[in-house]
């Protein structure tokens, strides 16, 4: 591991001071600390932000939930009001990783994680996001856990986490700090394609600081549920997942969101895929045809192909889960 | 990408020596290790794991894949159950850490420790310390009745030994006992 020099940040302006090009804040250290060691990260400089005031989880000013950006993911998923009013997130953290490292995840270092593609993970891969420029050797490589939509020639990592599928699904709004100032991003638009620049994940400036999300009032009534398909029971990634949140009433479904994770190169969401769905009847046929409108024209590889059958089956079977009782 | 960009900037890649950086100072950290206070001046890239085994000699905490995957390193801070290979130990300035040996003792077991020897929960053993500290954090933690509760809750200690039923068995003992 490279050397870097240490800070504990005592209050926000105290870490913002120190951040920048070449400076990484670190929360759990579950994907910093892990890339650290593997020479994907190099920071020059590590701001420890664990003792800041920024854990609490509490309602927020305009209404709904604000979740601090150093909440644990298990404090988040335990938390009385989320598991009342958004239980789809709930469910999305407590499938994600293991209790160890949820209690040592937190909600912005989640926001941010990077992806599992084994070439980024590798310093002596070729890789456009770690290297830009070298190439991409999972395009014709290994890359059965990788995205199917949202992918350019240069990438094709997926997005590796649940919570931010759920936070997706939900709406929610990332609360951003830094030496310019605040500001609020809807989660939507929060994350970026790949295209030609795949080392550029968010729209998070260097040197910036994520200080909570928030989480719009439940709607009334919505029912909700976290699917994730993968390839052993637990503490494993998404192959392809759905979080559906909707509110049916006598057999129509009014309002519907989803979102998708382990198929894109960001949470999947497509607002066709919801409109085929408001206002209609609740049927096996309508919930294909919405899977259609998300999965119809993607450019999987050989490798991942499997994912476009297993993405439309796991958002038609989460459907029916959140229509079943209703 | 074309082929022509990814050989020549590989090759870019390959001559460029990473950027030298003078040795850091060590960081001054005082936290508590078994009860004891204990205070030390660390290189930032140690990590708890390492700190724990080599700096303080404290080796019933392994490490298997360095990288969260596997659970062995599993430890107490503050009461909770983290993969002590996933942060450096500077991070843990005030914190309250516990092992596997400050757990209990082999004349005064932990009911955990205890119950892992009656159910035969292991089988090489090297998995065990983590398994235990995992374990007995789970029962202060929201857990269902079932096995299957259980099993989910204890996924993240990989036993490559394959004793995941005597160790759920182990932890079921515990439970019931209340
Ligand atoms: C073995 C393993 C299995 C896993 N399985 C899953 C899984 O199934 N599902 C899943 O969703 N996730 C999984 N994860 C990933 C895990 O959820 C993330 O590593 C974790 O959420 C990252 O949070 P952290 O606080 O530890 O981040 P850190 O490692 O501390 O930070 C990660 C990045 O975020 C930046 N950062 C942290 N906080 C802020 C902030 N407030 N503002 C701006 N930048 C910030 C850091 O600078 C760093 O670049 C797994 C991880 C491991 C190691
Ligand atoms: S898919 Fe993206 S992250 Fe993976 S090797 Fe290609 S460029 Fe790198
Ligand atoms: S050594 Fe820490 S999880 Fe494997
Ligand atoms: S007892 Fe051998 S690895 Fe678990």
């Amino acid at each position: 591991m490279n050397f870097f020099s240490f800070s504990r940040a005592a209050s926000v302006a105290d870490a913002l001071r120190d951040a920048g090009a070449g400076a990484k804040f670190v929360a759990g250290g579950t994907t910093l600390v892990d890339l650290m060691k593997l020479d994907v990260e190099t920071p020059a400089v590590v701001i420890d932000i664990n003792r800041l005031p920024l854990a609490e989880v509490g309602p927020a000013p305009e209404g709904g939930l604000r979740i601090g950006a150093l909440a644990r993911n298990s404090d988040v998923a335990h938390h009385p009001a989320v598991v009342r009013d958004y239980p789809v997130l709930a469910e999305a953290l407590l499938s994600g990783a293991s209790a160890q490292l949820r209690n040592m995840a937190t909600t912005g270092g989640n926001l941010v994680q990077r992806t599992r593609c084994v070439y980024f993970r590798d310093t002596a891969s070729a890789c456009n996001k770690r290297v830009p420029g070298s190439g991409c050797a999972a395009i014709g490589g290994y890359n059965r856990n990788l995205a199917i939509v949202g992918t350019s020639e240069h990438c094709i990592a997926s997005h590796p986490s649940d919570q931010n599928v759920a936070l997706t699904a939900l709406e929610a709004t990332v609360q951003i700090t830094g030496a310019r100032g605040d500001r609020s991003v809807p989660i939507g638009e929060f994350y970026l394609l790949p295209g030609d620049t795949p080392e550029r994940e968010t729209v998070l400036e260097p040197g910036e600081m994520i200080t909570s999300v928030t989480l719009p009032p439940p709607a009334p009534g919505a029912r909700s549920t976290y699917l994730k398909l993968r390839d052993r029971a637990s503490y494993e990634f998404a192959l392809a997942s759905a979080a559906v949140v909707a509110t049916v009433t006598n057999g129509t479904l009014e309002r519907v969101r989803i979102a998708m994770g382990g198929i894109g190169t960001k949470p999947w969401r497509n607002r066709d895929a919801e409109l085929a769905l408001e206002g209609k009847r609740v049927s096996a046929e309508r919930f294909a045809a919405a899977a259609q409108i998300i999965l119809s024209g993607v450019k999987p590889q050989p490798g991942n192909a499997f994912k476009v059958e297993l993405g439309k089956r796991c958002l038609v079977h989460a459907l029916k889960l959140v229509t079943a009782e209703a | 990408m074309s082929g022509q960009a990814l050989v020549s900037a590989s090759a870019a890649v390959a001559t460029e020596a990473p950027p030298a950086r003078p040795a850091p100072p060590g960081i001054d950290i005082v936290f508590t290790v078994n009860g004891k206070r204990v205070e030390a001046t660390l290189d930032p890239r140690a990590t708890l794991l390492d700190t724990l085994r080599e700096t303080l000699d404290l080796t019933g905490t392994k490490k298997g894949c360095d990288h969260g995957q596997c659970g062995a390193c599993t430890v107490h801070v503050n009461g909770r159950r983290v993969n002590a290979c996933l942060s450096f130990a500077v991070m843990h300035d005030g914190d309250t850490i516990t092992t596997i040996e400050g757990l209990g003792t082999p004349e005064h077991l932990h009911p955990m420790q205890a119950a892992f020897v009656a159910q035969d929960g292991y089988q090489c053993g090297y998995c065990t310390p983590g398994q235990i500290m995992s374990a007995a954090a789970l029962l202060s933690e929201p857990c269902g009745p079932a096995n299957a509760d259980v099993a989910e809750l204890m996924s993240g200690n990989i036993c490559r030994c394959g004793a995941y039923q005597n160790i759920v068995a182990a932890v079921q003992s515990v439970r019931q006992r209340g």
